[in-house]
C-alpha cells in the first residue's frame, strides 16, 4: 500500500503545495531534504521543519503516516 | 497626605455595584479616581492599588473580574511591560495592555507612519502620517487609561540603546516587523534575564513565542542571527490586520500569564496561525 503524508505549508511555501497535500505520497526512507527538492521549495525558505509536531532536522526520514509542516522565515508586523 | 487619609477618601467614595452574575462588589468610578489624584499627593494608579488592596475595584477594570482576582489586578498595576515596535503589532499590544491595566509601559519605536501602514497598524490615522509612532501610542494610552505610567523612546533599538531602554521592564514584547532587530531584543533580553514575547506575521500567517532567558530562544525559529536576511515571508505577502491583531491579541495573553504566573506559557514551542485554512498549531521547538 502506497505510503503518505499529511503535508502542510504556511505562508509563501503554499504555492508549493501539491494537489492533495494531505496524502502526499513518500517513499519510506525519504528524507525531509529530498522532500523539500522534490516540491521544489528553495532551501533557504524551509529552515522550521516539523514532523508530527516537533521540529526536526533535514537529515530527518519519513515513514509515511507523519504530519509534516514546513514554515518560512516570517518577520513582518 | 498619609495613606489612612486617603483610605477614608476612597472609601467614602466608594459605591456598591453588581457584576452581571449579580454579586455585589464595592466600585470607584475613573471619574473619582482622577478627581482624588488631583486633590491628593497620589497618583492614579496608586490610588486604584490602594483600593484594591482594600476590596474597592476601580470600575474601569470591573469586566476583568472574576477572571483576574483583586491580587491579579494589583500585580498587572505593579507591573512593567515594554512594547518593542509599535506598527501593527505593538499597536494592537500597546491598546490591550493599557485596557487590561498594566502600571508601566515603556514604548519603543524610531519610526514615523506612511500611508502603507494604514491597512493594519491601529495607532495609524490619515491625520497622522508623517508623525511619531511613539507619540501616538504614548497619546492613546493615555486617552485609554490615565492611570499608566509611559515611558517614551523615540528612537529605533539597536545594541547600544537596548540595556538602558529594556532594563526596567518585567516582560518584553518583541513587536518589530524585521528579523535583524528581532535578534537584538532577544539578546538584550537574554542578558538582561527578562523574559521575552515574540510574533511575526506575512499574509494571513503568523507565529508566536514565549522565550524565557534560558530557553533556545530565537535561533531556534530563524536560525543563527547571522546568517539571516532581514525580512521574510512579508516580503512578498504582506502583513493582513486581521492576522496582525489575532497575534498581538496573543502576544498579551502570553504577557499577562507571565505576570500573574498563571496558565501554559508558548516557551520552546512555537504556535503557527494559517487564518486562510483556520489552522493553529502548536509545534514543539526542542
Amino acid at each position: 500500500m502506497q505510503k503518505t503524508i499529511d503535508l502542510k505549508l504556511y505562508a509563501t511555501l503554499n504555492k508549493f503545495s501539491p494537489s492533495s497535500p494531505e496524502h502526499y505520497p513518500v517513499k519510506p526512507g525519504t528524507t525531509i531534504l529530498s522532500l523539500i527538492e522534490k516540491l521544489g521549495i528553495p532551501i533557504n525558505q524551509a529552515k522550521l521543519v516539523f514532523i508530527n509536531g516537533v521540529k526536526c532536522e533535514l537529515t530527518a526520514s519519513l515513514h509515511g503516516g507523519e504530519r509534516v509542516g514546513i514554515f518560512p522565515p516570517v518577520g513582518g508586523g | 497626605m498619609e495613606t489612612e487619609d486617603l483610605l477614608k477618601q476612597i472609601r467614602e467614595k466608594a459605591f456598591k455595584a453588581s457584576y452581571p452574575d449579580g454579586t455585589t462588589y464595592w466600585g470607584l468610578s475613573v471619574n473619582q479616581v482622577m478627581s482624588l489624584e488631583k486633590t491628593l499627593a497620589f497618583s492614579a494608579k496608586n490610588i486604584e492599588i490602594a483600593a484594591l488592596e482594600n476590596g474597592i475595584i476601580p470600575e474601569r477594570y470591573v469586566r476583568n473580574f472574576n477572571a483576574f482576582s483583586q491580587k491579579d489586578q494589583i500585580k498587572l498595576l505593579q507591573s512593567t511591560v515594554a512594547v518593542v515596535g509599535l506598527g501593527g503589532l505593538g499597536g494592537g499590544v500597546t491598546e490591550i495592555l493599557a485596557r487590561i491595566g498594566i502600571g508601566t509601559l515603556i514604548l519603543i519605536d524610531g519610526d514615523i507612519f506612511e500611508d502603507t501602514n494604514l491597512n493594519r497598524q491601529m495607532l495609524s490615522t490619515q491625520l497622522r502620517i508623517g508623525t511619531s509612532k511613539a507619540v501616538a501610542a504614548a497619546e492613546r494610552v493615555k486617552e485609554i487609561n490615565s492611570s499608566v505610567t509611559i515611558t517614551v523612546h523615540k528612537q529605533f533599538l539597536d545594541k547600544q540603546n537596548a540595556p538602558a531602554f529594556l532594563s526596567k521592564a518585567h516582560v518584553i514584547v518583541d513587536c518589530l516587523d524585521n528579523i535583524s532587530t528581532r535578534f537584538i531584543v532577544h539578546d538584550a533580553a537574554k542578558k538582561l534575564q527578562i523574559p521575552l514575547v515574540s510574533s511575526a506575521v506575512a499574509g494571513a500567517s503568523g507565529q508566536l513565542t514565549t522565550i524565557f532567558p534560558e530557553d533556545g530562544g530565537l535561533s531556534l525559529i530563524y536560525g543563527e542571527s547571522d546568517l539571516q536576511a532581514s525580512m521574510g515571508a512579508e516580503k512578498s505577502l504582506g502583513c493582513l490586520p486581521h492576522a496582525v491583531t489575532f497575534l498581538s491579541s496573543m502576544e498579551c495573553s502570553e504577557v499577562v500569564k507571565i505576570i500573574l504566573n498563571r496558565g501554559s506559557l508558548l516557551r520552546n514551542q512555537i504556535m503557527l496561525v494559517d487564518l486562510d485554512t483556520n489552522s493553529f498549531e502548536i509545534m514543539h521547538l526542542v
